[in-house]
């Protein structure tokens, strides 16, 4: 119950993360893009509960807020809450490139239901949204998944 | 001021500008190329349910399909190394050939809209497509200008070969350089958002899916309901997400389909903001427009050779605004030169006028007219050296001149002479110099020498002028200005032919070899040119320093160089070339003299030239492949002596080359000069001119008064003058 008020307060400042508390740990996101031939992709990569609802961002790559909507999943999930992702936002991610990131992650959220979604979309190439979905898990850490077009691995090790 | 704008900005952006106009004109040819490689798809009446259908077929693992700009279908699917893509044919949905946005056409997107470097080059590009409109703009506003007018903006160019390329060619690119940097900026303005472009306007996404099994493509209404012409892009659900929807965008708006009802549940009709968007992106880009694009990167292909041939210009005034040596200030000069010149030609002509003052032992002040107004206390002459721009108007750096004229107030001691620049196919030549004579006439001011004219910058003229001042001054003075000689080459006489000994006129055609150059001198420019008959001949005769200028009576193509020459008592270079024979060399170089040429095409043409005037026509007859209709009028002495190319008039009339011959002496009974013949033969003339017929007159400086006398006279009841002709570029002069 404790834990519940927490994520939907966490969910309102769209931050999953939680600094300096015992029950958070830092967790590395590393994901490698194919070299698919094109410019440099927008990211989101944000969190959903078991019943598909969406919980907050961990990272969006891209700083043009007009071509979030190509982040279709995302977008719609989040419903455009751009304001709330300030300080998780960077540079896009070349074809080839990797990008990682650390981010603090409540205990709470692993093997609990909880995914982790990923949408990619780059100039004049397709949308994906759902490019890679992975359930939460102790055990998934540290193995690599593949995206549905434009991501060669994803991994989140703790 | 324009002028400096347009010098400033064109000097400092000139680099990254030639990488964003290059890569455009790539770019331009693309939506073209595209079209040309589009299958020929008879797409209409096809149903982008039906589309549907038959691309799943083919492609089962189908995630998008997008008609792109071109009418080309493509289908977009999960391939093994990422996104793939395959065009297909609308009606059979079979793969014509995959689809990959080529390397080359982002690479070059990128270098032109960003330079490679992200946003901030993004704003680069955007500072230089807001650089090109302001050269643009202030480029066609310089040409009216100087052509005298936004109403005159078409008529016909005048100057160097090089300040006509770079205007012409800025005339016929500027429309669609507005075009493309107008579009740009207002692309480069919505990327930063600063003007809105509608494009995330999408519906909000429906809440609550209705759930169930997905219904058949070929049963869902919407889809069945819309054209493949009208359709954008259509997204398929995922099938991994039972909750996700079809996302459908066609050229009236975008919203999201049930997969298991078959409904819209929601919709969003595009902004009038997005289809602004749309089209200034489709107009810039050429994208569906491909025609346009075409043009466009036409114009921009342009800028290059504007660049460059600006740069030139630029640096040829520049150097002629080097610092003059040994100027002395106006309070202890006793004599001031005065300089107004928009070229900086005239700054030349003034530098030796300071420089032959300064070694006869006078202290002379040079400045430019605007700079008018100090006292002079030891002045003792004032020079007025002056060109005129545009028509009758000042020149950039005299505009103030007659203003400030009246801020001097009571007539100097001094005395002045003005001295005009200009070229007299221009109408109004000299016109500004005429204007500061009478204004310092009317203010009491006390002449020295009245006002002179120099055409086209000829530095006989300039010494002539020199001459008359010598006296006036009673000392020697000699003003050999010598305007930037270009490399000489020694020409051979293989030919000559004599006429008019026996009327006391010794007349003589010359025809040289064409000087042989090697392709490395070719190559760096100091092979013997192209050159086109009106064009000059200068002869160097040994030991002098100015050259000696005659029309050319043969163009390159003829292979062969040849003039015509009078014999003048005591001339030097007259004597020289006519003491010479075969095998005999003359150093000597082509001066272009690109405005006098005929007008190509259809139109007639009236060729008048007395003596050895008839050259460069006879050359313009030569080379008149195009049995354009032509019109000669000679005026000799005596036709068994005088008549100039008689025997080839004959061959050229018998071929057509020539139209009519009207040939007319004055040392016969019964004869004239060409004026009378040109009376005589009004009501023809008339019709000609009437046509549409440009005249070209070419001879001493007498023959082309009368001749311009007399057609104003027959030229009354037609409404029209000279003055008139001359603005249409269709009556030139070539005088000597």
């Amino acid at each position: 119950m404790r834990i519940k008020t927490l994520l939907a307060g966490l969910a309102m400042t769209t931050a999953l993360t939680v600094p300096g508390l015992a029950m958070a740990r830092p967790v590395t996101l590393t994901t490698t893009l194919k070299n698919y031939g094109g410019n440099g992709a927008y990211l989101a990569l944000y969190v959903t509960d078991a019943s598909g609802a969406y919980k907050g961002t961990l990272w969006v790559a891209g700083s043009k807020s007009k071509y979030y909507s190509h982040l279709s999943g995302w977008d719609r999930a989040s419903r455009g809450n751009v304001a709330g992702i300030n300080g998780i936002t960077g540079a896009s991610v070349g074809a080839g490139r990797t990008l990682k990131v650390t981010v603090d992650l409540a205990d709470a959220l692993f093997d609990a239901g909880y995914k982790l979604h990923i949408d990619v979309a780059a100039e004049d190439m397709r949308d994906s949204p759902s490019e890679v979905v992975v359930p939460l898990t102790a055990a998934g850490a540290g193995r690599p998944v593949a995206g549905r077009s434009y991501v060669q691995t994803f991994t989140y090790d703790m | 001021m324009l002028r400096w704008i347009h010098k400033i900005l064109a000097l400092s952006v000139i680099i990254p500008l030639m990488a964003v106009v290059i890569s455009g004109s790539v770019l331009s040819v693309m939506p073209a190329l595209e079209r040309a490689g589009a299958v020929s798809h008879p797409a209409d009446g096809i149903s982008v349910a039906e589309l549907a259908v038959r691309t799943v077929a083919t492609h089962p693992g189908v995630e998008q399909i997008k008609r792109l700009p071109s009418g080309k279908v493509v289908a977009f699917y999960a391939g093994t190394d990422g996104p793939a893509a395959m065009v297909v044919d609308p009606s059979s949905g079979e793969p014509v050939s995959t689809y990959a946005p080529s390397a080359f056409e982002r690479w070059m997107t990128n270098l032109h809209r960003s330079f490679f470097l992200g946003d901030d080059g993004r704003m680069a590009a955007g500072a230089a497509a807001l650089a090109l409109l302001v050269l643009t703009l202030s480029g066609v506003q310089m040409t009216a200008r100087r052509l005298g007018g936004w109403a005159r903006l078409l008529d016909r160019s005048r100057g160097g070969g090089m300040e006509r390329l770079h205007t012409d060619l800025g005339r016929l690119a500027t429309l669609g350089l507005i075009v493309s940097t107008l579009t740009a900026l207002f692309l480069s303005l919505t990327t930063f958002g600063l003007i809105p472009d509608g494009q995330s306007q999408a519906p909000d996404f429906p809440t609550m899916a209705q759930g169930g099994s997905a219904l058949p493509l070929a049963r869902i209404e919407v889809l069945r309901g819309i054209d493949v012409s009208q359709l954008r892009e259509l997204t398929f659900p995922n099938p991994a997400d039972p909750t996700d929807f079809f996302r459908l965008t066609t050229a009236d708006g975008e919203g999201y389909v049930d997969p298991a009802s078959g409904k819209v549940l929601a919709w969003q009709d595009h902004t009038v903001g997005r289809q602004i968007h749309e089209f200034i992106y489709r107009v810039h880009t050429g994208r569906g427009l491909w025609w346009v694009g075409v043009l466009l990167g036409l114009s921009a292909l342009g800028v290059p050779v504007l660049g460059v041939s600006g740069t030139v210009l630029w640096w040829r005034r520049r150097r002629a605004h080097a610092p003059i040596a040994a100027n002395v200030p106006a309070r202890t000069a006793d004599t001031v030169i005065l300089v107004g010149s928009e070229g900086g030609s005239t700054w030349g002509f003034a530098r030796t006028l300071h420089a032959a003052l300064t070694a006869n032992g006078h202290t002379v002040h040079t400045v430019a007219m605007d700079c008018v107004a100090r006292p002079y206390p030891a002045a003792q002459r004032m020079f007025l050296l002056t060109a005129t721009h545009g028509v009758g108007t000042a020149p950039t750096n005299a505009g103030a001149f007659l203003e400030r004229l009246d801020q001097i107030g009571a007539p100097p001691r001094f005395r002045f002479a003005v001295l005009g620049f200009g070229d007299r196919q221009f109408p109004q030549f000299c016109q500004f110099a005429r204007d500061v004579d009478a204004a310092l006439t009317q203010r009491g001011w006390t002449s020295l020498l009245p006002l002179e004219t120099i055409d086209r910058q000829s530095p006989q003229e300039f010494a002539r002028w020199g001459k008359a001042l010598s006296s006036v001054m009673g000392e020697d003075l000699v003003l050999a200005h010598v305007p930037e000689r270009p490399r000489t080459h020694a020409l051979t006489l293989i030919d000559r032919v004599d006429y008019g000994t026996e009327v006391q006129a010794p007349n003589c055609v010359l025809r040289f070899a064409l000087p042989e150059s090697s392709l490395l001198a070719r190559l760096a420019g100091r092979g013997w040119p192209r050159f086109s008959a009106g064009d000059l001949l200068a002869i160097v005769p040994p030991g002098v320093t100015l050259p000696r200028y005659y029309s050319l009576a043969s163009s390159a193509r003829d292979a062969f160089v040849e003039i015509c020459v009078r014999k003048h008592p005591g001339g030097l270079c007259s004597g020289l070339l006519h003491g010479l024979q075969p095998g005999d060399q003359i150093e000597a170089f082509v001066k272009p003299n690109p405005s006098f040429r005929p007008v190509q095409g259809r139109k007639p043409v009236i060729l008048i030239g007395a003596g050895t005037g008839i050259g460069p026509l006879a050359g313009f007859i030569r080379a008149n492949r195009g049995r354009q209709p032509l019109h000669l009028y000679f005026g000799g002495r005596d036709p068994q002596s005088d008549f100039l190319y008689r025997r080839e008039i004959q061959e050229w009339l018998g071929d057509r080359r020539l139209t009519s011959l009207s040939a007319v002496f004055s040392r016969v009974r019964g004869g004239g000069y060409v004026q009378d013949r040109l009376r005589a033969d009004a009501d023809r003339l008339r019709t000609l001119i009437g046509a549409g017929a440009q005249v070209l007159v070419c001879g001493g400086r007498e023959m082309a008064a009368g001749v311009k006398e007399t057609l104003g006279e027959l030229l009354v009841p037609a409404g029209l003058t000279p003055g008139l002709l001359k603005d249409e570029g269709r009556y030139l002069e070539d005088v000597y």
